[in-house]
Parts: structure tokens; sequence; C-alpha cells
């Protein structure tokens, strides 16, 4: 098995809101010879307030990425919205001297210089590209033949496509490929692109719910077991409202939400109960 | 303080200011001829002038689906035509939710949703702006996180066998934004605050 080490980038949502994503994906990636060394300080991709401020996202995307350089390693992340933004400011900051030396003349005041010496990957990206579709499948000690799943890749992972630059985001391939992995059906269903919804909330949550309503909706049709998520919003959308949505709409979906390490997990022969299957809100244990 | 509320927990709509106000008849004094010049300088809109008012934004917008209001495309022809005040204070602005796909499949290669970015940023300059992205800003400036972690969670890690969450180091943080237009608003707040 190939070895790789990275430095992992955390982001804001996971450890606020989803542990399970985060525990399944150590177990996994360190089963698959990937390892990970903690983030020597941290702030916020930037992501978040770049809607008010994309000077201020340039800067602490910028921060990380320094960071980062300082420690001499390239950055793994868990959420698409950390990996599509540190992507996008590394590669305009590359390519862009004067908007470089801006941006560093802000690092300055705290000991920090943007260089341009590293990469930034999501946790899809590192295990199709860095473990292999290839080598996963010869891990995979317990195949999920029997399951039947959906996934859901979500916008940020693979939009907007001339920054992120990997996989075709109107006919995306890197999750399925992973599910298929693990021995998985994976099905197709309606707008299996379209976005969850979590960003509107706060915003408009009415707005947010309904998207979220349209994708499982469009996942029960085709009778799916489980959505698969790579994502700590989408998966938020998705297992937190879940019930949520059942009830503002008398629906009844019962569809569980896994994290796609947590089915990789279960593949690679790690217990369901190492996976954190107890943190999920929409039970899962018809599946394992 | 005010007791944070997380991007992720559902909130009121918090939008601001001016409700539906694109469909109004047009007055020639709105009309701000040089606004469009403003735009295409800043990074992300550069290429707002080739939007030909094709509306595929509008039709492949999930939002537009459920809204009445948020329509890319007449933002998009509001800002070519200059009316700069109209566009900056409606609160349909804010309702896209950057997913990016009116983005990549413009045909003539407008960066939709960054153009829509760029007037956020303008008119957040301003002060118009939902009360969550104060919240986030205030939890970057104190901690490094978005969001409030409560210390319960930081606690519990250990006994999920996880490491000691990365630190953030607000001091640094504060030291590389000096400077940063927006920051203003932050500091207004925390006047306000220690006036309370």
């Amino acid at each position: 098995m190939p070895s790789s080490k990275y430095l992992i980038f955390l982001g804001c949502a996971v450890p606020y809101r989803v542990s399970a994503y985060e525990i399944s994906a150590r177990k996994v990636l360190t089963k698959l010879g990937v390892e990970l060394v903690e983030m020597p300080e941290f702030n916020c991709c930037g992501l978040p307030l770049d809607p008010v401020s994309h000077e201020t996202m340039l800067i602490l995307a910028a921060r990380n990425i320094a960071l980062a350089e300082q420690e001499g390693l390239n950055i793994i992340t868990l959420c698409p919205g950390c990996a599509g933004t540190l992507k996008k400011v590394n590669k305009i900051l590359k390519e862009d001297k004067a908007l470089r030396e801006q941006i560093n003349g802000h690092l300055k005041e705290s000991g920090l210089e943007f260089k341009g010496t590293i990469t930034v990957k999501h946790i899809a990206q590192v295990l199709t590209e860095d473990v292999g579709i290839d080598n996963i499948k010869k891990a995979v000690v317990k195949p999920l033949t029997m399951l039947k799943v959906a996934e859901h890749v979500g916008c940020h992972l693979l939009r907007p496509k001339e920054y992120i630059g990997f996989d075709d985001p109107e006919d995306p391939k890197i999750l399925r490929n992973l599910i298929e992995a693990t021995g998985a059906t994976c099905l197709d269903y309606i707008d299996e692109t379209e976005c969850c919804g979590a960003p509107s909330v706060g915003v408009s949550d009415k707005i947010a719910l309904q998207l979220a309503r349209d994708k499982l909706s469009h996942v029960k049709l085709v009778d799916a077991q489980a959505l698969i998520t790579i994502c700590a919003f989408c998966h938020i959308m998705f297992d937190t409202n879940e019930l949520r949505i059942e009830k503002l709409f008398n629906e009844v979906y019962g569809i569980p939400i896994l994290h796609y390490p947590q089915l990789l997990g279960l593949a690679l022969g790690i217990a369901p109960e190492e996976l954190a299957f107890n943190e999920l809100r929409v039970n899962a244990s018809k599946l394992l | 303080m005010r007791s944070y509320r997380g991007y992720l927990l559902m909130t009121e709509n918090a939008t601001p200011v001016v409700k539906d106000n694109m469909r109004e008849p047009i007055r020639a004094s709105e009309i701000n001829p040089k606004f469009k010049y403003e735009l295409i300088k800043q990074h992300g809109s550069e290429k707002l002038l080739k939007c030909f008012q094709c509306g595929t934004c509008t039709s492949d917008c999930p939002v537009a689906r459920y809204s009445d209001s948020c329509r890319p495309r007449t933002i998009l022809h509001m800002a070519k035509l200059g009316l700069k005040d109209r566009v900056l204070k409606s609160d349909t602005l804010w309702l896209c939710a950057a997913c990016f796909t009116c983005t990549d499949r413009c045909p003539q290669d407008v960066e939709v949703a960054s153009v829509i970015r760029v007037l956020r940023n303008l008119a957040a300059e301003e002060g118009i702006f939902p009360q969550v992205f104060r919240d986030q800003c205030e939890s970057v400036l104190e901690s490094g996180y978005a969001y409030k972690i409560p210390d319960l969670r930081i606690k519990k890690r250990e006994s999920l066998g996880l490491p000691p969450l990365p630190k953030g180091n607000p001091e640094s943080i504060k030291k590389s934004l000096k400077g940063v237009k927006f920051m203003k608003h932050m500091e207004n707040k925390g006047d306000s605050n220690a006036k309370q």
C-alpha cells in the first residue's frame, strides 16, 4: 500500500456537529496507510465569510496554507467547502502576483507568508488518487454486496470546475467509484447533482428544507437503503433535518444518511461501534 | 454579549432590508451608468459584460425553484443597468446558495455566483448583511472557528478517542485582518457591546 502523509484540516463544521465523520475518516485513512498530522494552529478556511468580505476569505485561507507550508506538508480536508476554498485561493495566489503580495502584506503582520509550495486535497481525492480504487478493493474484507445505496456528492467538491479541476460536476464519478469499491451498488436517481440546501439555512430555512426534501424524495423513489455523503454540511442537512422534514411535509423517509468513511469502514472490517454509527440521528442499525 | 446562534442552527428568516424590490418600475434617476465599470474591476465579476441574458443561470438555480424573487439573471441585468442601490438593498441578493451551478453552466463564462458575491460584498461594506455573518465573523475573531464549539464537545473528543482540537490564534488573526474594510462593522459591534 502506498504511504502518504497529510496535515489534517478539520474545518469548523466537523468538530462542531459531525464527529462521526471525523472518527470514521481517521480510522479508515489510518487503515489505508495515510498518515495524519494535526494542524499546529487553526482558523476557519474563510468560506463562511466570503459573502460579506472576499478579502477576509482570502486572508483566512492563505493563513492556513502558509501554516501548512511551514510544516512542509500537504493538506487533507474532510469538508468540501474547506477543500474548495483552500484550493481556489491556492490557485489564485500562485497565479496572481499582485494579489499574492497584497495578501502577504496582511500575513506579514503575524509572521506568516504564502509561498505556494503545497497542494490541498479532499478526502475523496486522497482515497482515489493516493490510495487508489484498486488498493481499496484489495483492502475490502467484508464486501457490502447486499447494500443498494445512493450517493450525494454535493456542490463544493466539484464546483466551480475552473478552480477545482477534477472529475465532472455534471456527471460525477468520484463518490460512485468509491462506493462501488466497497462492493455496494450505487443507484442512479433524479437530479443527483442538485444542492442539498444547507447554504440557505439561516437566510431562508424554508427554501433549504424544500431542497433537502426534493433530494430525499428522489432517493426514496429508487428504494435506496442509505444515502452516502462526503460533506459535513450535506450530512447535517439530511441527517439532522430528516425527521423535521418528515413532520413538516407529513411524509415518511426513514433513509439512513452515512458518511462515506463509515460505509468504507464496514467493508474494511472495522466494527460499527468504532465507526460512530450511534452518532447518527436517523437510525442506521438495519444496515449493520 | 448576545447569545450565539450558529449558521447551522435554524434561525428565523434573517434577510435584511427591502423585500422583493426587483419588479418595481425603473426611474431614470436610479440608473448609475458607471456601476458596471466599477464591477468589472473586481475579482470574480470581470466578465459581467459578456452576459447576454439567456437565463441559463436562473433556470438551473435550485433556489429559484422555491423562491419567487431569487433570479440570478435579473440581478445581473440590474447590475449592468446600474441600479446599484436597488440591487445592494435587495433581500434576494442573499438567497443564493453559492452552489456554483450557474457559474459552471454559463455559456458566456460569466462567473454568475461570483458576481453575486461581489454585489454582496459591496452591500456588506455598507452594513447590509444578514445577522448570521456577523455571528460567524465574531466567532472567527474570538476563537478562529466559525462556530463557537461548546466546551462539552471539546471534552467529549477525548472520550471518543479523538486528538485535541487545534487552537485558534485570535491575536494573530486580528493582526492579519487589520485594514480589511468589512472589519469596521465588527469594530462597531465590539464598541456597542462594551457599552452594554
